[in-house]
């Protein structure tokens, strides 16, 4: 491709340049297995139906990625009412977010575009935890 | 501008609008949440064409198959006659030809269905008494030309409809069948995959169907059975699966008994511990759970942490008193 042809090429959103629905779905698989395992957070997983959790965990993560979604702040906060009750703080919305730059890493996903993914995970911080 | 039938009733689905938005307005109560293709809530089925591809995306590939997908990501290509999960095909009439006692209180129901019924072997369909007490059950067999199917029916002490089939149910009576159901089946197109199943109870049915299935198709992979009981009394087929391992070198058979009374030579243990604590990876398998709520919610964690990707967990769990009953 020449330099021009590069240059007049349309910008593609965060969402396309990270692959789309099918990265969100490889993404989602290495994501919340890494959450499982983690000691630090994973008693707030435990006795959730597996296949409901993943499907949340994809919707997140198409929000995160950038992708279509219609992402609720209020049911945000719902959602983790009772986990924030348990415990649930910074340390635990941090540990979180470990997982989620190791696993684009896993996916060789340019830092970057991570740096992008990262801002808007964060941008969920405050109704995560109840704020 | 294609026509959408569903039931009686015919609809059309203008360019650029998704199907789920021509249902809606024409005050169809299709149930739906996310619209954007993650919930599955919209999940439908097509009873005739192929649905389009990317309202198939993120379903199960053997819902694929059945031609289930999305109404919320469908815009469609041509005619189509839908349906709701629950409501597609006619009930059809099954007259009981035999009845065998596998294991003390395990019942192989036969019936032979008085039309062709489409159907996977471990899919789960609804017996109905005539009297309209319906429980499902899962199929063991693959379909048949003379229409047979064929259920194992576990003896629950309050079971209402078990402890009928058991004790009163003769052979000539009819029985009530609905279509099958369900994403606990064997899927051709990748023989080489590696098969885990893992079944307590009478939750070998549908594997024992699923295993006849691969095997039958040819299956080339390893495919690893571990059945677990209590007692001695729950573990059946036992000489029938060990032929089969005499006849297929892939297939593998280990019959676990919980209980401390062990003097017959089965794995001690439970039969998902045997099955996946040492298992160092599940990476690229696929693994289907059967029977045990507890059993299949626990080994659904364990293979997934150990590698197996969540779309290649098929977990069918027996619940007493709701929809699937043992």
């Amino acid at each position: 491709m020449s330099e021009t042809a590069e240059a007049t090429t349309p910008t593609l959103s965060l969402f396309e340049q990270l692959g789309g629905a099918a990265a969100v779905d490889a993404a989602v698989d290495i994501f919340y297995r890494k959450v499982l395992e983690d000691y630090r957070i994973n008693r707030y997983f435990s006795g959730v139906d597996m296949e409901q959790q993943a499907a949340k965990q994809k919707s997140f993560l198409t929000m995160a990625f950038g992708g279509p979604n219609n992402y609720s702040g209020q049911d945000m906060r719902n959602a983790h009412a009772r986990l924030v009750k348990m415990g649930l703080d910074d340390s635990h919305f941090d540990a979180v977010m470990e997982n989620l730059t190791a696993t684009l890493q896993e996916l060789n996903v340019p830092e970057n575009l991570i740096a992008q993914v990262d801002a808007l995970a964060e941008t969920t911080r405050s109704d995560v935890l109840g704020k | 501008m294609p026509h959408i039938t569903l039931g009686e009733t015919q609809i059309t689905c203008p360019d650029g609008e998704v199907l789920l938005d021509s249902l809606l307005k024409a005050k169809l109560h299709i149930p739906y949440s996310c619209r954007q293709g993650l919930c599955q809530a919209c999940m439908l089925r097509s009873l005739d064409v192929t649905p389009p591809a990317a309202a198939q995306i993120g379903l199960k590939d053997t819902l694929q198959r059945q031609n289930y997908f999305l109404a919320c990501r469908c815009h469609p290509e041509q005619d189509m006659h839908i349906a709701l999960p629950d409501q597609h095909g006619a009930a059809v009439t099954a007259v009981v030809i035999n009845k065998q006692w596998l294991a003390a209180d395990i019942l192989r129901l036969i019936v032979q269905a008085d039309s062709a019924l489409s159907f996977y072997a471990g899919q789960f369909i609804n017996l109905q008494r005539t009297d309209g007490l319906t429980r499902s059950y899962s199929i063991a067999n693959l379909p048949a030309p003379d229409h047979t199917l064929e259920f194992h029916i576990r003896r629950l002490p309050q079971g209402q409809f078990s402890t009928w089939a058991h004790d009163e149910l003769e052979v000539g009576d009819t029985l009530t069948l609905s279509h099958a159901q369900g994403s606990c089946h064997y899927l051709s197109g990748n023989p080489a995959q590696p098969l885990l199943l893992i079944g307590t109870g009478s939750g070998l049915a549908p594997l024992y169907g699923i295993i006849n299935d691969a095997l039958n198709q040819g299956h080339s992979g390893d495919i690893h059975l571990f059945h677990g009981s209590r007692d001695p009394d729950g573990l059946y087929l036992v000489d029938e699966l060990h032929n089969l391992t005499a006849t297929f070198a892939n297939f593998h058979y280990t019959p676990c008994l919980s209980s401390a009374d062990n003097n017959l030579g089965y794995r001690q243990g439970r039969a998902h511990d045997l099955a996946l604590t040492n298992q160092k990876s599940l990476k690229g398998w696929r693994v289907y759970l059967c029977g045990h709520p507890e059993m299949v919610r626990e080994s659904q964690r364990m293979a997934y942490l150990k590698g197996a990707s969540l779309r290649d967990i098929y977990a069918d769990a027996f619940v007493v008193g709701g929809g699937q009953m043992p």
